[in-house]
């Protein structure tokens, strides 16, 4: 098996800042992850990051991730043993061993949390997710959109409850895994998505968590060559800048254990006089200027301090702020009818057909 | 309106008289051990050069660098229990978990996991163990901590379990300086248990330097108000700032950085502000300090204060200069205070930046004799350190190419000779004082935090509300109507309570009325 890179507890400050671009203002803070991942690795080792091509048809590979509040992350910390235990049970219910470690979401924390066990169980990581980007329910992911099924899914808390799921579609499971992430505090760890080699070749956005490393790095060498850091981001990703502005309102409301919400930005420099709203469900999700929609999911909106390129999420945008909204487009699995039909705007409320970004740089 | 600002720093104590908008006299003193002696020496000083009566003096606002200077140099903090509530959770990553190890062992790295702590809605993680607390804090009185951080999960949410384990250590440890997570951060826990550590360590130097401050003054015969600076350039009183020391943390480069915009009439720069052990470099944009977006570290802690995006080195007017094999050492040791008997051209035995800047004959500065004999090689390489170490920091506050001048303030300004890494370089009149001018500038500010039902009346009422109240509170500090904006908004959904509660905090910053 051919190892493409080995990840040192250092290099997971480059994942953790790709992984807040990637996250588009949810998946929550890297940080929290980061630091886990860190103690994982220096007590266990580094962790080895494969191709998904490299696993034979017939290996096993299961993803884990956290879920929740965004805020409820950064304030509730893990108990620590979480994600391991979802994963070992899960391998106990499928009776047989797990070849390698898969990443559900390559942005936010959990572009990390694969890295805590890898480092412990010592398996591969493949490098992919099942978004290429972050995003609030855990049946959107082009897994589902290839006939994985989430469950047999083990769900962990703080507490040390776990509740292992049997559903009969990806939906169900998210409603019900929903359920017990409120009730278990507003975050959970778990380990679902059990499949095959084979499967996974198909299903996986491939190549995301180096992405996340690569854009780490262009972030730290564009600083400090003193070049723009928001164009070195802007260049690697193939965005369009959309905005460039002051936050003048942010309005927030919890519900259902998601963290929704609206920005609004006057507009400066080129864009004076102008206005953007950004919504955001944990993710921002639709972009309006000037009373237009131009940005919808699944094409990804990411926000980034004007000045250092600091990738910034919806936790954290507060009065007074000005940023750069960038906007590129989604992995081309998500733009198929049946993409649009899992993570477009109408599944999130927004009354607005997708409409395909295409960015003009 | 008569005002005086003054800032103590490592170093040097500066005061500055100013008459409305016009400096009439600004001094220099040396900071003292007892850091009063030297208050005391600065304000008798800048009195008399500006021809002022005590008694005609309206304010003092004291800026001080003296709690961040403790923390990056590991000196005076006391050893502290940080003591987190909300077991099984958050075991993954104890207290200090991401500090610098010198830091944590310099407070003894001592912490307590236990039960507590609350969900997101409110409710409970697990219940408060008063048995399990009182362990601990048998464990605290046997290890001889005086200093108890308590943290609690959400406790911005709900602070009672905070406030119950904060009256149970005060019991069992009378004497003992508690502070408490939810009245210093926000949500955040390792970010806000940092801030409550930090300030646990440092309330022992707080009560020290604030009861100098107030003899000071006393002394000096000033029976006007007295104010502290904090971070975001507005004033606390001083006995809120014995409490929260940890809020003075940047308020020394917002203020230099304030002065210097005030001084040169540039709004758009690059400061660098050179005290005698460290130097401070920001950005200016439009006369205020850039405010850093991700967290802030100080000392290399992580924290989530509202700040100005500074990056600090080890670099002043007394640092040392070590000659070694591996080239030359320049901080971030330095003999502080002390310069003016430690350093060779005072007739001591250290050699200091200020002893190379002399003997390259660039400054006269104390006895020139005294460095004399030193090697024009050494003399050399240690001015092209300092250049080089000035020039990595300059670039990385510079975030774009445009070639911005730089502003060059504070007592350690000797060390700098002609451009920064090409840059241009503006040393305004009373460079030396820009931070006591920026404390005497500071601002006024009036705070609201208050929770509104959303079922009574919609969230922009609410916020215009409170905003309302927020200038009004602002302008009774004695914020000038006029001036006062609205710098800060905030609402946090509190989605346990009925009715929709939102607890809204909303910040006003004013002029001083003059």
């Amino acid at each position: 098996m051919h190892i493409k890179r080995i990840v040192h507890a250092a290099d997971m400050e480059d994942i953790a800042v790709g992984g807040a671009i990637m996250g588009t203002g949810g998946g929550g803070d890297p940080y929290v992850g980061k630091l886990m991942a860190q103690q994982a690795i220096l007590k266990y080792g580094p962790v080895k990051i494969i191709d998904v091509t490299e696993l034979p048809d017939d290996a096993l590979v299961v993803p884990v991730c956290m879920m929740g509040a965004p805020t409820v992350m950064t304030e509730k910390l893990p108990q620590g043993d979480e994600l391991m235990n979802a994963f070992r049970a899960l391998e106990q219910l499928l009776g047989r061993k797990i070849d390698a470690v898969l990443c559900g979401e390559a942005g936010g924390v959990n572009s990390t949390t694969p890295f805590v066990v890898a480092a412990a169980s010592g398996l591969p990581l493949v490098d992919g997710d099942g978004m290429g980007r972050a995003y609030p329910e855990l049946q959107m992911v082009t897994f589902t959109l290839h006939g994985v099924s989430a469950t047999p899914m083990v769900l962990c808390d703080d507490k040390g409850n776990s509740l292992v799921l049997n559903t009969v579609s990806n939906a169900w499971t998210e409603r019900l895994a929903r359920a017990a992430t409120v009730e278990m505090g507003g975050s959970a760890l778990l380990a679902f998505y059990a499949m095959d080699g084979a499967t996974a070749k198909k299903a996986v956005v491939r190549g995301t968590l180096s992405l996340c490393a690569d854009l780490g790095r262009a972030l730290r060498e564009a600083r400090a060559a003193h070049e723009d850091p928001v164009q070195a981001i802007k260049a690697k990703l193939g965005a369009e800048e959309i905005f460039t502005g002051r936050i003048k309102d942010i309005e927030r409301r919890t519900e259902g254990g998601f963290a929704h919400g609206t920005a609004r930005f006057e507009g400066v420099d080129g864009w004076r006089g102008q206005t953007l709203r950004l919504d955001f469900q944990n993710e921002f999700l639709m972009a309006e200027r000037d009373g237009k929609v131009i940005v919808t999911t699944p094409d990804l909106i990411t926000l980034l301090e004007a000045e250092s390129g600091n990738p910034v999420t919806a936790d954290s945008l507060r009065y007074g702020l000005r940023l750069v909204a960038l906007a590129f487009e989604a992995s081309s699995a998500w733009r198929s009818p049946e993409g649009i039909a899992l993570v477009g705007p109408r599944y999130f409320g927004y009354d607005v057909d997708y409409t395909p970004f295409v960015p003009s740089s | 309106m008569i005002r005086i600002g003054i800032d103590v720093g490592g170093t040097n104590t500066d005061a500055v008289v100013m008459d409305g908008d016009t400096v009439l006299a600004g001094v220099k003193a040396a900071t003292t051990a007892d850091v009063m002696t030297g208050v005391v020496e600065a304000l008798k000083k800048v009195l008399a050069a500006s021809k002022m009566k005590p008694g005609s003096v309206d304010v003092v606002m004291i800026g001080t660098t003296h709690f961040t200077n403790a923390v990056v140099q590991r000196r005076d903090l006391a050893k502290t229990a940080a003591v987190r509530l909300g077991l099984p959770a958050t075991a993954s990553l104890p207290p200090m978990v991401d500090w610098p190890e010198d830091l944590r062992a310099t407070i003894g790295n001592h912490y307590w996991m236990a039960h507590g702590g609350n969900e997101f809605d409110g409710r409970v993680i697990s219940p408060l163990d008063e048995d399990e607390l009182l362990g601990i804090a048998a464990e605290i009185k046997a290890k001889g901590i005086k200093s108890i951080a308590i943290t609690s999960v959400f406790s911005p949410v709900s602070n009672e379990f905070e406030k119950r384990a904060g009256e149970i250590f005060a019991k069992a440890l009378p004497g003992a300086h508690i502070s408490l997570s939810s009245d210093i951060g926000r949500i955040g826990l390792l970010e806000r248990e940092n801030a409550a550590i930090m300030n646990a360590c440092l309330r022992d130097l707080s009560a020290h330097v604030i009861d100098a401050f107030r003899k000071a003054i006393t002394e000096t015969g000033i029976t006007g108000r007295f104010y502290l600076t904090q971070n975001d350039g507005t004033l606390m009183d001083a006995a809120y700032a014995e409490r929260f020391p940890v809020l003075t943390f940047a308020s020394g480069p917002t203020n230099s950085m304030r002065g210097a915009a005030f001084l040169s009439g540039v709004a758009d720069a690059i400061v660098v502000d050179i005290g005698g052990t460290t130097t401070d470099v920001g950005s200016l944009h439009k006369g205020f300090p850039r405010q850093a977006t991700v967290a802030v570290e100080v000392g290399g802690v992580r924290t989530n204060f509202r700040m100005p995006d500074v990056f600090s080195i080890g670099l002043g007017g007394g640092s040392h200069v070590l000659d070694t094999d591996k080239g030359i050492k320049v901080g971030p040791t330095s003999v502080g205070y002390k310069i003016v008997t430690e350093a060779l051209i005072f007739g001591g035995s250290t050699l200091t930046t200020s002893d190379i800047v002399v003997a390259s004959g660039r400054e006269s500065l104390g006895n020139a004799s005294k460095v004399a004999h030193l090697d024009k090689g050494l003399i050399t390489r240690t001015q092209t350190k300092i250049m080089a170490m000035l020039e990595d920091c300059v670039e990385r506050s510079r975030l774009s190419p445009e070639p911005l001048p730089v502003i060059i303030v504070g007592g350690g300004s000797i060390l700098v000779d002609g451009p920064i890494g090409g840059l241009k370089v503006i040393k305004p009149n009373h460079f030396a004082v820009a931070n006591a001018v920026g404390a005497a500038i500071a601002q006024v500010s009036g705070e609201v935090d208050r929770v509104y039902s959303l079922a009574e009346i919609d969230r922009d009422e609410a916020l215009n509300d409170a905003k309302s109240r927020a200038v009004e509170a602002a302008v009774a500090a004695g914020a000038l109507r006029e001036t006062v904006e609205i710098v800060d908004v905030e609402d946090v959904p509190l989605a346990y309570l009925p009715g929709n509660a939102t607890r809204v905090r909303v910040k006003a910053v004013g002029e001083l009325h003059v």
